[in-house]
């Protein structure tokens, strides 16, 4: 189990190394990156703010409940913080199982949950203002 | 006691502050902490129905009391991804 939350890029590669075992046939891997519109709005670029000490907790509460819900050989997560372009990864997740299909499955529901319980938000920068979203889709508008 | 509180994203921006060492009586609750900050920063009372609370690194209700050295966040709804979009 690898967990990590850095201002620096992210690296797919180690993640990959990290969970990759002879016996394990798959390897899912999930990549977050930042898009460039949202809500009809052209995203300039986002800034991800975290309570780090609490978010590498409840990464690793996640890793916990999903290593113990399915049969996976191992799970790496990796969320970036700062200011991410267009483009630019904000989230890995790397998960190792004997077959496809437990991989497939696992890693989806690690990024749900990292989404619902890490403390980590994001500040969308677009033309003319800037917003934290909060909640699902939700939006507090902070005009410039 | 002492408590350490800290402000995230939008309450950060709100208050300035990343960290705050207060003295506050026994007792205290997280929620009654809060809104002992809304008087000293107004726009964080705008937050103060969707909030979360943190003690430690470990999410608790509202009612939560304290203890003196508690670290104490207040965690605005976390983003959540794209679901909804």
């Amino acid at each position: 189990m690898l967990i990590s939350i850095t201002a620096d890029p992210l690296d797919p590669q180690p993640l990959i190394e990290h969970v990759r075992r002879d016996e394990s046939g798959a390897v899912a891997l999930f990549l977050g990156v930042v898009r460039n519109s949202n809500l009809g709005r052209r995203v300039l670029h986002l800034e991800y703010d975290a309570y780090p000490q609490m978010a590498e907790k409840k990464l690793r509460q996640v890793a916990e409940e999903i290593t113990s819900r399915w049969p996976i050989t191992d799970i790496a997560i990796a969320h970036r913080t700062g200011r991410l372009e267009i483009g630019e990864t904000s989230l890995l997740v790397a998960v190792s199982s004997p077959h496809r299909h437990e991989a497939f499955e696992a890693c989806e529901h690690a990024v749900n949950r990292i989404k619902e319980v890490a403390p980590i938000w994001k500040k969308e920068v677009w033309e003319g203002g800037e917003t934290w979203l909060e909640g699902k889709g939700q939006t507090t508008l902070q005009p410039q | 006691m002492k408590v350490r509180v800290k402000f995230f994203a939008a309450l950060h921006d709100m208050t300035g502050r990343r960290e705050l060492n207060l003295e506050v009586r026994e007792g205290l609750t997280v929620s009654e902490l809060y809104r002992d900050l809304c008087a000293r920063f107004p726009r964080l009372a705008n937050h103060s129905a969707s909030l979360m609370y943190g003690v430690n690194a470990e999410y608790v209700s509202a009612d939560h009391p304290l203890g003196d050295g508690d670290e104490v966040a207040f965690i605005p709804p976390v983003s959540g991804g794209a679901h909804a979009h």
